[in-house]
């Protein structure tokens, strides 16, 4: 057990890491949602199911749609412009 | 205070205009040779125009001088970029470089001070007092909640919870003052910010993904809020997952179908309710004394899903306005509006 939690934890630190390098936004917030997954199983693994549901529901799920919205306002998502040169 | 005159020879500005990329010695050496080329042509012509039979002569003077001028202009075009070429890098170097340095500080100062902090677990760590003591003596009997932890939010520190769902509402009231467009005036606006017009309105993988997901979302939702009591959950995460759910939905099924439930005047209806009754539960719980173990209503058989006192009524509520301000997030972002 507490290698998997050295495992989820050094893996944490790495999605921090490559959200702050990743030079693509969309692959950022992939990303940050698996860091909100990894949390939500370390808050399993540190007896707080609560925190869990919601780091899971709100971290990766609401929290990531409202991003990708934002992204496809500012027309910041890949592709995008492909798309409108085409129209 | 008196004013400085000698500001353009400051060590400040001068490592401004050095960033910039120009140097003080720069402007001055630029206006001179300027001045001094251009007053020597000067001379060259009049000379021309006083003896005409020298013009061979002057002729290739003057050439001989353009190519000098030339090679000078050129010089000091290479003179003046290099700050602007490796002034900048540089600078950059040494921003690069600080920027490291103030993360490494800031880095070994917060494990330094983890490194203090008692090991996690430990019986006799200073988070394990009276309050956790009482709480776990006498959690289940005052409060009626199996689970300890919406005991704690929604009984002895429900006056906490309720200040936590006013910010949601808050920020929601906020993210409309921001997006929101007005219907009669930004028609044409709202058209364009609407960008379900140029997508495909008809996905069918995406319909029949949220036609088997989106039930069985929002019952999940609903089980976790109405369990909060007896297991992990509660309103908040309940109300997210519900949130969640209701976004699937738009999204496949556009926001015609979703807004003959979810529009604004039910909107305001629907998350206000809850807040109000919410408040007027905990303010007359401070009436009696601003003792929260007495509702009034009975706290019933610990266990069973009637239980709990409050509990039950106040996880609806704060599932309710959770999800609403999700949904309500989700349609101002995309279009401005419900």
């Amino acid at each position: 057990m507490e290698i998997l939690e050295y495992i989820l934890l050094s893996l944490l630190v790495v999605c921090a890491v490559s959200v702050a390098l990743s030079k693509n936004l969309l692959t950022s917030i992939v990303i940050f949602m698996s860091y909100s997954v990894i949390m939500s199983v370390i808050w399993m693994i540190l007896e707080s199911p609560d925190l869990a549901i919601t780091e899971a529901a709100v971290g990766a799920g609401v929290t990531s749609v409202l991003f990708y919205i934002t992204l496809k306002k500012i027309h910041a998502m890949k592709g995008e412009e492909d798309d409108e040169a085409e129209e | 205070m008196k004013p400085r005159s000698d500001y353009e020879r400051s060590l400040w500005r001068r490592l401004v205009r050095f960033v910039d990329g120009e140097t003080p010695e720069d402007a001055e050496l630029y206006a001179e040779l300027r001045k001094s080329g251009k007053g020597r042509q000067k001379n060259a012509d009049s000379g021309a125009e006083q003896f005409p039979e020298q013009e061979d002569k002057r002729e290739k003077h003057r050439r001989l001088e353009r190519a000098h001028e030339r090679e000078a202009a050129s010089m000091l075009e290479r003179y003046r970029n290099w700050p602007k070429e490796h002034g900048i890098r540089i600078f950059g170097r040494l921003y690069a470089v600080a920027a490291v340095m103030l993360c490494l500080i800031i880095i070994v100062t917060l494990l330094v001070t983890v490194s203090y902090l008692p090991e996690f677990g430990q019986p006799d760590n200073p988070n394990n007092n009276e309050v956790v003591e009482r709480y776990n003596a006498h959690g289940l009997e005052e409060t009626g909640a199996t689970n300890a932890v919406a005991g704690m939010i929604l009984d002895y520190r429900a006056f906490d919870t309720l200040g936590e769902s006013h910010v949601l509402f808050i920020a929601a009231c906020c993210v409309m003052i921001l997006l929101r467009l007005d219907d009669t005036k930004d028609r044409k606006r709202a058209e364009e910010e609407n960008d379900r017009l140029y997508e495909p309105k008809n996905d069918k993988i995406l319909q029949l993904a949220a036609k088997i997901l989106v039930p069985v979302i929002i019952l999940f939702g609903i089980f976790v809020i109405l369990n909060g009591h007896l297991s992990p959950g509660g309103g908040f995460s309940g109300g997210a997952i519900i949130g969640a759910g209701l976004i699937l939905y738009v999204n496949a099924f556009g926001f015609e179908k979703a807004g003959r439930i979810m529009n604004r005047k039910n909107y305001a209806v629907i998350s206000v309710a809850p807040l109000l009754f919410y408040a007027v539960a905990k303010s007359y719980s401070f009436y009696t004394g601003a003792n929260h173990l007495e509702s009034g209503i009975p706290k019933g058989i610990p266990g069973a899903i009637l239980s709990g006192g409050l509990i039950l009524p106040l996880n609806i509520c704060v599932g309710i306005v959770v999800a609403c301000t999700m949904y309500h997030f989700y349609t101002l972002f995309r279009k401005g509006g419900m």
